[in-house]
């Protein structure tokens, strides 16, 4: 395996009594997309905001190209693309020139600049709004113009926080496809999201974080194989019905998880558990049969839904 | 082993050959974004540049002067009080220019247009941040005040040849102004309206009370402290010594010189230890 680009050991965050990050390690590997999935509050900005070199870590170790943090944040950050939770582009500036001032930032020539700022409009698919004012942009479109933007430098590394969140599907999945073109690149992708299609579709390796700790690490589908089954049924009775009939699905499946809206049956075969509720004579109000999720994961995992 | 400590070394050292502009530069590229910045309302402030120098001079220089003149008795070391309130008129235009770019600019940069965030997280640092922000401020203010200038030449305001020392003393006050304010308005987490609290309450009271429209000795002793702290009052009396040739004592004039530039120094280093913390969270 190539050296990794980011190595963390133990690293801790606090804020006075409060601890956000709570002595996680990982290692990220060059050209890897890489994946914090939690709820909101697990602690995933803040460990993102220490990899982008901006927020001095409390205790631990962290490597990022070969450099610590704490003393090469200009150099780290010259080697970062970072695409935040909450769009910073300069409000006050048009689409085009957003591009053009943040590309000087890294020392880059106003020529440079102008053609890499051309180069990733079009990239973002933003040519044709180049002169609009950026509060005039749909928020898919600000999304697209901060990828850009965090892409002026080249970055060998890009750190996206939560990159579609309160963006409709359509637009989620342009942004996707971005992300992928970028990956087939060879651009190393960390990435944070709450949002568990989002994680299997762009990760190649993840880490499930909850209250700051790290719950479980593998691929999407590793995951998926160690803490979860093939399959789930999800049944519906009614709010008031799902406690009482839980009892009666006794044997169905090989776990049973009640949530307050739905039973979850976890199963290698979801039809053959659906037919065993019904031959039973417990008659749900909707069912439905689909692949495990990691949803399901985290689930098993803390016991709690990842979006609350 | 050799070979995989190279591979190891290189993305490092390329990191720091790619920082060495940003490190040197930095202050000017956040420079250079805000000034692009304020060129988008340029109209506006070129307008406001021109027309209100006119307009002060005219109402105050020519207008309130014709009753001043004829019973000042002397007051104003012999100047005409045209003369006389020219080089305050000038000196508050960069304070108010100062204080509007020091204000609302710093509490959006963390907040609805928190464009500090984002060059925080390329490599620029705190420090250079704010070092931008002001050099752009200055941008701001010294075509103000050269305009401000100019037009005092028109209305025949400066009777000494030293006057034009008005543009560096009215752009020193200004920023003397603007940075004490601009390291309060870093700490700012919510406005609750201190920028509207500031200009009514801080800078209208100084404006009135630092020997702008008349001499501060004519003001009642207790009241005279205030001119001593305000920058208005020790730039407005430089710039009548260099503009008519009031005479002061040179320890006097030591203080007009020392003091502003002190509380530049001290704003300027406060905000960047504010900014500095604030950005790492």
């Amino acid at each position: 395996m190539p050296a990794p680009v980011i190595t963390a050991v133990d690293l801790t965050k606090k804020y006075k009594d409060f601890t956000a990050v709570d002595g996680i390690s990982f290692e990220i590997a060059p050209g890897e997309a890489f994946g914090f999935l939690g709820p909101n509050g697990a602690g995933k900005s803040t460990t993102m905001r220490m990899i982008g070199a901006v927020s001095t870590r409390t205790s631990g170790e962290l490597d990022i190209l070969g450099l610590d943090p704490n003393q090469n944040g200009p150099e780290i950050r010259s080697q970062l693309g970072v695409v935040p939770q909450q769009d910073n582009l300069d409000m006050e500036l048009r689409v085009r020139d957003n591009l053009i001032v943040y590309g000087r930032y890294f020392g880059m020539s106003r020529a440079d600049c102008a053609r890499k700022a051309d180069e990733l409009l079009d990239f973002a698919q933003l040519s044709d709004r180049s002169k609009a004012k950026v509060d005039d942009l749909s928020g898919g479109m600000k999304r697209r113009l901060t990828i850009a933007r965090s892409l002026m430098n080249d970055p060998r590394i890009l750190l996206l926080d939560e990159p579609t969140t309160g963006l409709d599907p359509q637009a989620r999945h342009i942004l996707w496809d971005r992300l992928f073109r970028l990956k087939e690149q060879g651009t190393t992708l960390v990435l944070t999201t709450h949002y568990m299609d989002e994680a299997e579709q762009l990760c190649d390796r993840l880490v499930v974080v909850d209250k700051g700790t790290i719950m479980a690490e593998g691929s999407p589908a590793a995951l998926i194989a160690e803490y979860s089954t093939r399959e789930v049924v999800e049944l519906r009775f009614g709010s008031d019905r799902n406690a009482v009939v839980a009892a009666e699905l006794e044997g169905v499946g090989e776990r049973i998880e009640v949530l307050p809206d739905r039973i979850l049956i976890y199963s290698n075969d979801g039809e053959a558990e659906l037919a065993e509720v019904v031959r039973r004579g417990l008659e749900p109000i909707t069912s439905l049969v689909r692949r495990s999720s990691l949803e399901d994961v985290f689930l098993r995992l803390t016991g709690r839904s990842l979006i609350e | 082993m050799t070979v995989l400590s190279d591979t190891a070394l290189a993305p490092a050292e390329q990191a720091r050959a790619a920082a060495v502009r940003p490190r040197r530069w930095g202050s000017w590229y956040v420079a250079e974004h805000r000034i692009r910045a304020i060129q988008s309302y340029y109209k506006t402030l070129l307008f406001t540049a021109i027309g209100s120098p006119f307009m002060y001079l005219f109402a105050l220089g020519v207008g309130l002067a014709t009753l001043v003149d004829k019973n000042s008795g002397g007051a104003f070391s012999g100047a005409s009080y045209l003369a006389f309130v020219a080089p305050a008129l000038i000196c508050s235009a960069a304070v108010t220019a100062a204080v509007e770019e020091c204000t609302y600019p710093i509490l959006m940069g963390f907040k609805w247009n928190a464009i500090f965030y984002g060059m925080n997280a390329a490599p620029l640092t705190g420090r250079q941040i704010v070092n931008g922000v002001f050099l752009a401020v200055i941008a701001r203010i010294l075509p103000t005040t050269i305009i401000f200038f100019l037009v005092m030449l028109v209305f025949g305001a400066v009777p000494s040849p030293w006057g034009w020392l008005n543009v560096p003393i009215a752009t020193l006050t200004g920023m003397s102004f603007g940075v004490v304010i601009a390291s309060y308005m870093a700490t700012v987490e919510t406005d609750a309206g201190q920028p509207a609290f500031i200009q009514r309450f801080i800078i209208a009271p100084l404006l009135l009370f630092s020997g702008t429209f008349f001499p501060l000795d004519s003001m009642p002793v207790y009241l005279q402290w205030i001119g001593w702290i305000s920058p208005l009052w020790h730039g407005t009396q430089l710039g009548r010594d260099v503009s008519y040739g009031q005479v002061e004592p040179g320890w006097l004039i030591a203080v007009h010189i020392v003091y502003p530039l002190a509380l530049c120094v001290f704003g300027w280093v406060r905000t960047q230890q504010v900014v500095t913390k604030r950005l790492n969270k």
